[in-house]
Order: C-alpha cells, then structure tokens, then sequence
C-alpha cells in the first residue's frame, strides 16, 4: 500500500475530521475544559494501549490487563486502609502487577499455549483475586496530595497530569518500537517466529519481558484509575481490555502480529475517545453510542483486508 | 535476567519508601477537613424569589433502562413543564462506579442550570460534581446520595431510619418475630441500601426481636441474573431461613421469581422494596404477601422542584430553609441538606391494583 492509502494515516484523518466536525458543530466540544476531561478520561486505556501495542505487533495479546488494574485498584484500596502508606502501597501494587504479567509470560513461553487462551484464563482468575482482596467494599478518602496528580493539570497547561506522562512514555515506546533493534525483533517475531529465531532473536525472552510490561503498566493504570476516581473497587476498569483493543485494532495493528504503527494506536485511541465524548455532547443515547464505535471497529479490521485483495485483482498480478 | 532485576529493584524501591515512612490513612483523616465551597456558603436565600422559567435541568440515574429510575426521572422530567423548564434523562448504561463521570463532564460543557443524580459511588462522582458546582451549576441527588460536600441537595425517598426500622417490622409481623433473616441488597457500597441495613441491624437489637437472627448480607448488585442466583445461594447455605429482606426493586422481584418457582414457595418470607408492577404477579400468587415503597413518581417530582428552587435562589441548600414543591406542598431542609420524602407506603393483596408503575 502507498503512504497515503496505509491505515493508520486514514484514522490519523479520520481523528482530524471528526475533531473539526465536532469544533464546528458541537457546541463546547472544542473547549479546554473538555478536551482536558476527555483526554484525561482516556489515560489508563492509552497507557495500556503502549504495552499492548508492543504485544499485539509479536502477535501475543493480554486480555488479562483490565482484570491486573481491578486488582491494583483492590489492592491500592485494602493496603491503604490497613494503614500502609501510598508512598509504599504504588511500588509495592505495580510489583504485583509485574508477577502477573510474569505468570502470563510463562505460561505463554514456557509451556507454550497461546496467550489468548492464557490471559482469558487469567482475567478471570485476577478479577477474582481483586475480590478476595477487597470483596464488594469500596475504599476511598486517598490523600488529596496524589488523587490531584491523577486529575490535575500540568501547572500552566490544560494537559492532565496522566497524559503528560502518556505522551513521555509514548515517545520513548515510539522510539523503541520503530528506530531500534528490539522494535525491529518485535515485528520480526511477529510476521515470521521461526525465522526471527533463527536470525537469533531471542524470541521466548522477548515475549516474556513484553508481558511482565504489560502487568506492570496496567498495575501503574489501576493506581491512576483508583486516584482518578477517588475509589479502590474490585470491580474498577471492567471491560478496559476491550477498548484496549478495539483501540489498537483501529489503529491499524495487524492482530496477526508483524504489521501496524505506535501512531496509529495513538490515533486510534483518540478516535475512540473523542467519538464517544462528540456523541455524548450530541445527546446520543448509550446504545448508539456503542453501535457506533462497534461498526467503526469493524471496518477498520475489514478495510485493510478488503485493500489486500481488490489491489493485487485490479493489477492483475496473482 | 530483566524481569528478575527490574523486580529486584521495585522490591528495593517499595522496602527503603516504607522505610522512611509516608502518606498514610490516619496522616490523611487526622487533616481537618477542607471548608464547604464557598458559593453556597455565601449566597442568600431569598424565599419569595419566583421560581425561574426556561430552566435546564438533567437527570443522571444510575443506569438507563433501569424500571425505577425511568419512573423517578419521567416525573421529574414532567414536573419541570409545570414551571416551564425543560429536564431529560441521560446515562450509562451500566451502573459502574465511573460510568457516570464523563456524563457529569458533558452534562458541565453543555451547560445545564442543574444536575440531578442518582450516585452510583458516593465518592467517585465528587470531583467532577465539584467541577460542575464551581461552573455556578446546581447539583441535587436524589435516590442515593453523594458525599455530602459534592451536592447542594439530597432528597431522601424516606427517612433512612425509618425505611430501615420499617422494613424489620414488616418481616418480623410475617414470621412472628422468630427466626434466621437474611438480607439481599444492591451493590456492596450502594449508599441508601447501607444505610438502610445499619438502621435494620440496630432495629433487630431490639429485645423485640431476641428471636430473630440475621444471618447473612447477600448483595445482587442490582442485576437481576445475579440477585436470582445470590437468592438461591442463600436458601441453599441457610435451610432454616425464615425471611428474607430485599431493599432493591431489582433484588426483591429477582428474589421473588425465584422463590415462586421453587420448593421454598410457601416456606419462605421475602419482603422488601418493589414497585407494583414488577411485584403484582407474585403478590397475587402468594410468594410475596407484603412489601414497600415510596411514590417514585414523588421523588422525582420533588427532586425537580427542588432543583428548580436552589437556582431561583428560593433555596441555597442550608437547614431549616423552606421552599414549595407543587402539589406535594412545602418542605423544609433537614440537617445535611437533605430533603425528606414522606414515610414508606406498604403494598399488600389489597391495595396493590391501585397502583401503576
């Protein structure tokens, strides 16, 4: 495909056509404060969506990430009424949340099973956990001092401080994944396993870190999560896989592994979110709320395919 | 290996932070308290101020879709054509704690005089409730509060003591005051249904009811597949249970659809709140003799009305003011800015084809 027909520009497009209907259409849609809100809103599915995004082009997925936030948050929740204080209770939740992602890892590389079967188990079972820890209580009154890192902006800007952070951990993703080595290792482990191995990619130990990554970004989501809203619930962030991935996908990351681009998640992430900030603003009813960002899903997974097939027909190659 | 050192040094990290101590829970609660937004700590009440024509209003229940809550907010969205503002109802559709925070956010830019809202998490919604306020916006809740320092009003569907007390009455008198209970709620942090079970606990300390053991808090999250399944958990763990407590429209007809289909008909006691359409078919089968409720229709009503009032500056939220709710007549604000419906009304056989909703 030419640069200008690849997917991720399309949503890149896409993004800048609804970003300027919505300006001109949707009254406070395109104030600061809104935009503020809504990328905020965005901030524990945009981090994951990094780690994701790294697995997804090593053909691996973790669906198990929201289930890891759930039992951040539980966690976050228990430890701090038991007394502990929050300075210790964020290393100690993230560390949890990397032996997650470890166990993932092994189960994946070690005994070999794929991880979508892995990590569905594994949501279920860190879910779970989260309401052994917490059970259906909610905890809540966390120190003023870091709820207002999780909702507050950078002094003099209007970005929230969980997107300050996103947008640093993005470049250095973007950087890893597209001008160095190990970014390179990814897609080949992606497109061809075997052959990646045999030009020495250390492919076992790569998925294995990919997925301790995984953990742990999603435990550090649960922590904003739970600061963001005020309240450690078990049940915090259910269904965050799914806009994870849906964002990804839309992004135009081949879910076959060895193909897509860090931008085009990002894109991809922003669309969602800001289509669904647009028809909310809109007065448009839940449902078709869903519907929508459902059918966008599905083209964007058809397109590239449908793109595929026509191009190679209309030149009349085989 | 990586995933070993980076391990080796969170753990380093997390041992030398604990060390030197930290933000803890009793550093945080041990602070005073920050002082209530000024707005309405400054503004004056004026109660002759006519009540304002063309007002916004938005009701954000807990979920759409959800029987109850379309009724409380259908009212209150007729009750504003009365004084000549226009309400609509919008929300998630589930009832998780944050669904309804980028509701709140919308509802802010576009610009509402007032938000009405059932909390799904009393603490979760604060801080966007907090924004809307500071942008001159009116917040009301109604059905189940919000942390007091996030709302202006709360109206309250029944005195919480009273619903609670009530409902044990009305259990006791089925069972003749002997027996093991069990109670089957909403959510775990659901705030009206806590409060409720507190005030039943206190009530079953009663020598009254020395007979009378509470065995179990069962919660259904307000999902009907699930506060089905959590029903016949309890009669499976419990044999000897006597009755059983629903204080949730969605709990109670679960409950009772169970029990009508199942060996425990007849055996068992469920009582708690229903609305009378989803309840009549079991009253007229004999699962369920009696249950309660207050006029939902009321609610919303009043919690219209009440909105209506704190932006014309009838009202600013502060105990003892008075203002007048349309054909309900006038009521006063209690202590936490709450506004107290009227007492629970008890459904049986009899009385129940009087009702619609």
């Amino acid at each position: 495909m030419t640069r200008v027909l690849r997917w991720d520009v399309l949503v890149g497009a896409l993004l800048v056509a609804v970003f300027a209907t919505g300006s001109l259409t949707v009254p406070g849609f395109a104030t600061t404060g809104n935009l503020s809100f809504a990328l905020g809103d965005l901030g524990e599915i945009a981090l994951i969506a990094l780690a994701m995004t790294l697995l997804v082009v090593a053909a691996e997925v973790d669906l198990s990430v929201a289930s890891v936030l759930g039992l951040s948050s539980a966690l976050v929740g228990a430890l701090w009424d038991g007394g502990l204080a929050i300075e210790t209770i964020i290393p100690l939740v993230v560390l949890v949340g990397a032996v997650c992602g470890l166990v993932n890892g092994l189960l994946v590389t070690r005994l070999g099973l794929p991880s979508l079967a892995v990590t569905i188990g594994t949501l279920a079972l860190y879910r779970g956990l989260a309401y052994v820890v917490l059970g259906d209580q909610a905890v809540a009154q966390f120190p003023p001092a870091y709820t207002a890192l999780a909702v507050g902006d950078v002094p003099g800007t209007p970005v929230p401080y969980p997107v300050a952070l996103f947008v640093l951990l993005a470049a250095v993703t973007g950087v890893v994944l597209h001008a160095t080595g190990f970014g390179r290792a990814l897609y080949a482990i992606g497109a061809q396993e075997q052959a990646a191995f045999f030009a020495g990619i250390r492919v076992k130990r790569i998925k294995l870190l990919l997925f301790v990554l995984s953990g742990t970004v999603a435990a550090f989501a649960g922590v904003v999560f739970t600061l963001r809203y005020g309240s450690a619930r078990a049940d915090n962030g259910l269904g965050v896989e799914l806009a994870v991935i849906a964002a990804v996908l839309l992004g135009g990351v081949d879910f076959d592994g060895g193909k897509g681009t860090l931008g085009g998640v990002i894109a991809g992430v922003l669309l969602i979110g800001l289509l669904r900030n647009l028809l909310m603003l809109g007065d448009v009813s839940t449902e078709i709320q869903s519907i929508v960002t459902g059918l966008l899903l599905i083209v964007s997974v058809l397109t590239p395919r449908l793109v595929s097939v026509v191009r190679p027909a209309l030149k009349g190659t085989p | 290996m990586t995933p070993m050192r980076l391990t080796a040094a969170a753990t380093l990290l997390a041992l030398a932070v604990a060390a030197c101590g930290g933000t803890t829970k009793s550093s945080v609660t041990s602070a005073p308290a920050p002082a209530p937004a000024a707005s309405s700590a400054a503004a004056k009440a004026d109660p002759n101020a006519p009540l304002k024509e063309g007002l916004k209003l938005a009701f954000l229940p807990k979920q759409i879709n959800n029987p109850y809550e379309t009724i409380v907010d259908n009212a209150g969205i007729e009750a504003a054509k009365e004084f000549k503002g226009e309400a609509k109802e919008v929300g998630p559709s589930d009832a998780s704690a944050s669904s309804q925070i980028s509701y709140i956010n919308t509802l802010t830019q576009q610009g509402h005089d007032a938000i009405l809202i059932a909390a799904n998490d009393a603490n979760a919604v604060c801080g966007p409730l907090q924004q809307a306020r500071a942008k001159g916006i009116k917040i009301v809740s109604y059905d189940s509060d919000a942390a007091p320092e996030c709302r202006d009003l709360f109206i309250n569907q029944a005195s919480s003591e009273e619903v609670g007390r009530s409902q044990v009455r009305l259990l006791a008198d089925l069972i003749g005051r002997k027996g093991e209970i069990a109670i089957l709620s909403a959510t775990a942090n659901a705030t009206n249904q806590n409060t409720w079970i507190t005030y039943m606990k206190d009530e079953l300390t009663k020598p009254d009811y020395k007979d009378m053991k509470l065995v179990k808090v069962a919660y259904g999250d307000d999902d009907d597949q699930k506060s089905f399944t959590e029903t016949q958990g309890l009669l499976q763990a419990y044999p000897n249970l006597k009755g059983i407590i629903s204080p949730t429209t969605v709990g109670v007809s679960a409950a009772a659809r169970y029990i009508s289909g199942s060996k425990y008909k007849g055996r068992i006691t469920l009582t708690g709140l229903g609305t009378p359409n989803q309840m009549r078919q079991f009253v007229k089968d004999g699962t369920v003799e009696k249950f309660a409720l207050w006029n939902p229709k009321d609610l919303g009503y009043l919690a219209s009305y009440a909105a209506a009032a704190l932006v014309s500056g009838q009202i600013t939220g502060a105990q003892g003011e008075t203002f007048k709710a349309g054909k309900l007549g006038e009521r006063t604000i209690g202590a936490n800015g709450e506004v107290i419906l009227g007492p629970p009304f008890t459904f049986d056989a009899a009385n129940i084809d009087q009702f619609d909703f």
